[in-house]
C-alpha cells in the first residue's frame, strides 16, 4: 500500500471508527457464531458437558437414520413450492389492478397493506379462530354450501399445510408495494405502441409487463425462497406446543431444528441441520441466478 | 398498420376504433374494480371476524350461523381480557424493550452507514460486500451459537441478549441508510469540514437532520419488529415477570381454556400500538416497504 497522507490516514481511522459497531457486531454475532456452529456440527455438544468430536456422524445420522429430518425437509419444500409462487402472484395481481386509474385507489392501497401491519402472535391466534373446525367462519361457510365434512385444517394432516399457505398468501397481499413501484417505472409509450397494434390487455401483460417487471420478480423469488426455507415460527404457535401438528404435517425444518436444539439440547446435531440449510440456501440462490439469465430482462442490456 | 410514433393517436385512428377502445377500457376498469373489491373483502375478512368476536358475549361466540354484529356489544371484554393475565406488566416490558432496540438500531446503523457512505478507507468496498452478503445467511445458523454465547455470559433470563445486539448495526438498516446518505450532496459536509467540523459533528448536525424520513423508516420498522418478535423473547426470558406481550399472549392462550372473545380482545389490544403507528406514519411504512421488498416476506 502506498503511504497515505496524514489527512487520508485520519479519514481512514475515522471510517473504521464509524463502521466499528457493525464490524464488531459482524465478528461477534455473525462470523464467530458461524465458525463455532460449523465446528459444533462435528461434535455431540449438549451445553452441559464438553463437546466431543464425532466427525461426520451428525451428518450421516441426518441423511441416513433420521426420518423426521426428511419429513421436515419435505414439508418445508412443499411450503416453498406453493407459498412463494402464490405470494408473488398475489402481489403482482394486486399491483397490476391498482395500477389502473380506478376510483377508491387510496382506500384499496391502505386495505391491502393491512397484512403487512397485522403481524405477530395475535394474528396467528386470529387464524386459529378463522380455521376453527367447528365455529370458524370458513367451515361454517363450507357447510352452508353443502360440504358436509369440511377440512379440520390444522388438525388434519392433509389440510394443515394448505391452511398455512392460505395464510401466507394473505400476508403477501402487502407485498404489492414493491411491484407497484416497478410497474410505475415502465415507460407508458410501450403500452401506447402495443395498443395501436391492437394488442389485448392480456397480451400486453405478457409481452410488456412481465419482462419489464422480471428483475423485481426475480428479487422477490430469491429473497422469498430463502425466507420460506426458514418458515417455522408460525408452526411453533399454531401446532399445539410446537410438536409439528398431526402426523408431523407441519414439522418444518426450522421447527425440527428448534426442537433438537432447545427441546433436547442436541446442539451439535442441530448445528449440522443449520449448515445443511445454509448449503441448500446457497445452492438454490446460485441456481436461480444461473436460470435468471434466461428470463430476467435488464434494461440497457442489448439482447 | 404501421405505428408512427410522432403522430398523435387521435388523428391516426378512425373514430369507430376509438369508441371501441374506450368501451374496452371501461370494461377492463370495471373488471379490475370488481377484483380489487373482492380481494379487499378477503383481506379484511379475518380482521373483521376478530373485531366481531372480541365484542361478543360468550353465548354468541359459538352461534351458528355466525353473528357478525354482536348484540349487545360487549366492550367490557377488553378490560376483562386485560385482567386475565398481567398484561400491563407485559406491555411495560415490551415498550421498554422496543424503545431500547429502536435507539440502538438507529444509533449504530446510522454511524456505520455514514462510514460506508461518506468516508474512504482501505477495504471499504470489500467490507460493504460482506455486509450485503450477510443478509442471505439464514438466521437459524447463528441462533444456536448466539444462545450458547449468551448463556456463557449468564445473560439468559435477562433482556441483554435481545437488546445488546441492536447496538451493533444490522446489515439491512445500515444498507438502507447508506443508500439514503449517498444521496445527500457532499457540499454540505465539505462546507462544515472547511470550518473545522469533525465527522462526528457532521454526522450528528448535518446528515442526521437531513435524513429524518429514512431514520423514521428504520425506527418504525425496528419498533414493529421488536413489538412483534416472539421467538427471541421466548428463548431468553424464562421468568414470567419479564415476558413480553407476544409471549404473554401465547401463554394466556394455552394456560386458560380458550374463551375466544377474550383471546381476540387481548390480541386486538396487543396489536393496537402497531395499528396506531401505521395510520400515523403510513407514508413511511409504505416507503420502507417498497425499499425493503423481500425482507419481510
Amino acid at each position: 500500500m502506498a503511504r497515505m497522507s496524514l489527512a487520508r490516514r485520519k479519514e481512514a481511522l475515522t471510517g473504521y471508527l464509524f463502521i466499528a459497531p457493525w464490524l464488531i457486531g459482524f465478528l461477534v454475532f455473525v462470523a464467530g457464531p458461524m465458525l463455532w456452529s460449523l465446528y459444533a456440527s462435528f461434535t455431540n455438544y449438549d451445553v452441559t458437558s464438553t463437546a466431543r468430536w464425532v466427525g461426520w456422524d451428525n451428518y450421516r445420522r441426518l441423511f441416513f437414520d433420521d426420518d423426521l429430518f426428511w419429513i421436515s425437509l419435505y414439508n418445508t419444500g412443499f411450503y416453498v413450492l406453493f407459498a412463494v409462487p402464490l405470494s408473488v402472484l398475489t402481489g403482482v395481481l394486486i399491483a397490476v389492478l391498482l395500477n389502473q386509474q380506478i376510483p377508491g385507489q387510496r382506500i384499496f392501497r391502505t386495505i391491502f397493506f393491512l397484512p403487512k401491519v397485522l403481524t405477530g402472535v395475535a394474528v396467528l391466534l386470529l387464524w386459529l379462530w378463522v380455521f376453527n373446525p367447528d365455529f370458524g367462519p370458513i367451515n361454517v361457510f363450507l357447510r352452508a354450501i353443502g360440504v358436509s365434512t369440511p377440512p379440520l385444517w390444522f388438525a388434519d394432516p392433509t389440510w394443515a399445510k394448505p391452511a398455512l399457505i392460505i395464510m401466507s398468501m394473505w400476508g403477501a397481499a402487502g407485498g404489492y408495494i414493491i411491484y407497484l413501484a416497478g410497474l410505475q417505472g415502465i415507460p407508458r409509450h410501450l403500452y401506447e405502441a402495443a395498443m395501436l397494434d391492437g394488442a389485448s390487455p392480456v397480451r400486453q401483460f405478457w409481452a410488456i409487463t412481465v419482462p419489464m417487471m422480471s428483475p423485481t420478480i426475480f428479487f422477490k423469488l430469491v429473497t422469498g425462497i430463502a425466507a420460506a426455507f426458514q418458515f417455522w415460527e408460525t408452526s411453533l404457535i399454531v401446532s399445539e406446543g410446537g410438536k409439528g401438528g398431526p402426523s408431523y404435517s407441519t414439522l418444518f425444518y426450522g421447527l425440527y431444528m428448534w426442537q433438537k436444539a432447545f427441546g433436547e439440547y442436541q446442539m451439535g446435531y442441530a448445528s449440522a441441520m443449520a449448515w445443511v440449510l445454509l448449503i441448500i440456501t446457497l445452492l438454490l440462490t446460485g441456481l436461480q441466478f444461473w436460470v435468471s439469465r434466461r428470463w430476467v430482462y435488464y434494461e440497457g442490456e442489448a439482447r | 398498420m404501421t405505428v408512427q410514433p410522432n403522430t398523435p393517436a387521435t388523428t391516426a385512428l378512425p373514430r369507430r376504433r376509438m369508441n371501441a377502445q374506450v368501451a374496452q377500457n371501461v370494461f377492463w376498469k370495471a373488471v379490475a374494480f370488481a377484483l380489487l373489491a373482492a380481494i379487499s373483502a378477503a383481506v379484511l375478512f379475518p380482521a373483521l371476524w376478530m373485531l366481531s368476536t372480541a365484542l361478543k358475549a360468550d353465548t354468541q361466540v359459538y352461534a351458528n350461523p355466525p353473528i357478525w354484529i354482536p348484540d349487545p356489544l360487549r366492550f367490557d371484554n377488553f378490560a376483562k381480557a386485560w385482567s386475565l393475565a398481567p398484561f400491563t406488566r407485559y406491555a411495560f416490558n415490551t415498550a421498554l424493550y422496543a424503545i431500547a432496540v429502536v435507539f440502538g438500531t438507529v444509533l449504530s446503523s446510522s454511524l456505520a452507514a455514514y462510514g460506508f457512505a461518506k468516508l474512504r478507507f482501505p477495504g471499504r468496498d470489500v467490507l460493504f460486500a460482506v455486509l450485503l452478503s450477510t443478509m442471505m445467511i439464514p438466521g437459524m445458523v447463528t441462533l444456536i451459537p448466539q444462545y450458547i454465547l449468551f448463556s456463557k455470559l449468564h445473560w439468559v433470563g435477562t433482556y441483554l441478549p435481545l437488546v445488546v445486539p441492536s447496538f451493533f448495526a444490522g446489515a439491512f438498516f445500515t444498507f438502507l441508510l447508506r443508500q439514503f446518505f449517498m444521496g445527500i450532496p457532499n457540499e454540505y459536509s465539505e462546507a462544515a469540514r472547511v470550518d473545522g467540523a469533525s465527522d462526528f459533528w457532521i454526522w450528528s448536525r448535518v446528515i442526521l437532520p437531513l435524513s429524518k424520513p429514512a431514520l423514521a423508516t428504520v425506527a418504525i420498522f425496528t419498533f414493529e419488529g421488536a413489538w412483534d418478535s416472539y421467538v427471541g423473547p421466548l428463548l431468553y426470558l424464562n421468568d414470567e415477570k419479564l415476558y413480553t406481550l407476544q409471549v404473554g399472549l401465547q401463554f394466556f392462550r394455552t394456560a386458560t381454556a380458550v374463551q375466544w372473545q377474550y383471546l381476540m380482545a387481548a390480541a386486538l389490544l396487543v396489536m393496537l400500538p402497531v395499528i396506531v403507528l401505521f395510520f400515523t406514519f403510513q407514508k413511511y411504512f409504505v416507503e420502507g416497504a417498497s425499499v425493503s421488498g423481500g425482507v419481510k416476506g
